[in-house]
């Protein structure tokens, strides 16, 4: 699968960089007249493939959309989707009837068949919310024209699991909150965020760890509360805090102790510049640390960019795509130690 | 309809032999159909039964999961195995009309079958989408064009109606007559107006 080299990791960095990695607004959909996915058969499943890649797309997309049957692909370029922040992971498993459409700059993409119809998402580097929600709306207007959603007057646009009906809507960021873990402070925004019922998760969504300090925070309330509504609540509360109290928490570290933050962050650029071998885990725990030092102006022989880009190309399926004969775990802890020496100026 | 499906009656210790509709084997799926008002009972093997589009459990399934099911389907409502004695009246489980779904089986999966399953639980789910939506109960978002459009003439008209009733009461008999005849106009444009 040829994906293109311009995934949200890999754009300009975007606002609020320092702190928001990406913004992503999701939107659950079901066809009228078809059972959801969950009771669908087979044949029904194709056929709601085969109705969506029929419909009307905006045109600024339909040139560049490019569609994957999921039962055809193969486990690597699964993977690979996943790992892009493209398909959920619940959504590479499985062998029923299922796509997903990409936008040729994949910060669309459409899946089919997921827990419900369709589930439709804008990704975009930065603090983009209002750009994402935009664009998101606007196709499920244009797909509305020749697709009948499933919607009740009480309940809003219903779907598979009840806490996704109403708008069907889900806002995100993901954000990269080492000042407030090092703070120990992480909790306290758990907390805050539970009683503003919003759900705090790991890297790749539900159910996945907070990996490199990358946290997932998006709206658990679908129901009696307008997109407008809560896209403010994002705009105008959760981002412009959460942002403030990374930020200053990230300068209490530097004013109390900023040998202890330079020796973190140049220690970990030490050991990527050096290491021979590198397991995942290990490579986004150091590459965080580095991050912290590129945004804290610490490291300024590495840029922004190189690391956010870094963050995709040391995932397994990525680096098996690089070397697709590549077969065993210490080649790939290799091959990773090398990619990412090269991209920081190492030897 | 109504859809009940046990495990093979070796296991069922308690529940009163039945054979099968179609052969002498002993039935493994009880089905209440009702239809018009009139209740069916469907008894079918295990053979049968895969002919008829059922699903089987498979014989490995967790004593709990049974359990669940017997709790519901079991005689006199309860579960079954439990020394009950008498004649017993399997009890009418609610299922959507258009997927089969019974309120177990979202519960234990969190997923409804089909639009119509909204419908059909609105009571059982209310609490439930209460409790994870933070106490909202109504929805108060966009909705589709053909659904905004009716709510948009919907509110022309009590609008309408309303000036009709102002200008009628001062005696502005042009502009009532200019107002009945947009209500007129905009009742024979849309004679259903969800539609």
């Amino acid at each position: 699968m040829r994906l293109a080299d311009t995934s949200v990791w890999q754009m300009s960095p975007g606002p609020d960089a320092d702190v928001v990695v990406s913004s992503r607004v999701r939107l659950a959909r079901n066809i009228a007249g078809f059972p959801f996915v969950n009771r669908a058969t087979h044949p029904q499943r194709h056929e709601i493939v085969r109705v969506v890649q029929h419909a009307r797309f905006p045109a600024e997309w339909v040139a560049g959309i490019v569609w994957v049957n999921l039962q055809q692909a193969t486990s690597l370029d699964r993977t690979l989707l996943v790992e892009r922040h493209l398909i959920s992971k619940q959504f590479a498993d499985g062998d029923a009837p299922r796509a997903v459409a990409i936008s040729s700059d994949e910060s669309l993409s459409l899946m089919v068949n997921e827990e419900d119809h369709l589930r439709i998402q804008v990704l975009l580097p930065g603090s983009r919310l209002a750009d994402c929600y935009a664009s998101v709306a606007k196709l499920d207007e244009t797909l509305e024209q020749n697709l009948d959603f499933a919607y009740a007057q009480r309940w809003g646009y219903l779907t598979a699991c009840p806490t996704n009906v109403g708008c069907g809507i889900r806002f995100s960021v993901m954000l990269h909150l080492p000042g407030l873990k090092l703070t120990n402070e992480i909790e306290k925004v758990r907390h805050a965020a539970k009683d503003l019922h919003l759900a705090v998760r790991g890297f790749y969504g539900e159910g996945s760890e907070a990996i490199g300090d990358f946290y997932q925070v998006s709206n658990q309330i679908t129901l009696g509360r307008s997109e407008a509504d809560l896209h403010e609540m994002f705009a105008r509360i959760v981002v412009p805090q959460l942002v403030d109290y990374e930020r200053s928490a990230r300068g209490v570290l530097l004013q109390n102790n900023p040998s202890l933050v330079d020796d973190r962050v140049h220690r970990a650029l030490g050991i990527l510049r050096s290491a021979r071998l590198l397991s995942a885990d290990e490579a986004m725990k150091f590459l965080s640390r580095v991050r912290l030092g590129v945004c804290l102006g610490r490291i300024t022989d590495v840029d922004l960019q190189t690391v956010n880009r870094l963050f995709l190309q040391i995932q397994p399926a990525h680096l098996r795509v690089t070397i697709p004969a590549l077969e065993g775990d210490p080649e790939l802890k290799e091959l990773r130690a090398t990619m990412v020496r090269r991209a920081l100026g190492g030897r | 309809m109504g859809r009940a499906v046990d495990d093979p009656p070796t296991s069922l210790a308690g529940i009163p032999s039945m054979h099968c509709d179609h052969c002498d084997k002993p039935a493994v799926v009880h089905e209440l159909v009702i239809k018009n008002g009139t209740t069916v009972e469907v008894h079918l093997c295990e053979e049968h039964a895969s002919e008829h589009g059922y699903q089987l459990p498979s014989q490995q399934q967790p004593v709990a999961e049974l359990l669940t099911q017997f709790a519901v389907v079991g005689p006199m409502g309860g579960p079954s195995g439990m020394g009950q004695k008498g004649p017993k009246t399997p009890k009418v489980v609610k299922s959507c009309p258009s997927c089969g779904m019974v309120f177990t089986a979202i519960r234990q999966s969190g997923l409804l079958g089909c639009a119509e399953c909204y419908t059909t639980f609105e009571t059982e789910l209310s609490g439930l989408i209460e409790h994870a939506q933070g106490g909202a109960n109504f929805h108060s978002g966009r909705a589709p064009r053909n659904c905004r459009d009716a709510a948009a003439r919907l509110e022309l008209r009590s609008r309408l109606a309303k000036e009709l009733d102002e200008a009628v009461a001062a005696e502005q008999y042009e502009r009532a007559a200019k107002l009945r005849d947009r209500l007129l106009h905009l009742s024979t444009e849309v004679a259903d107006p969800l539609g």
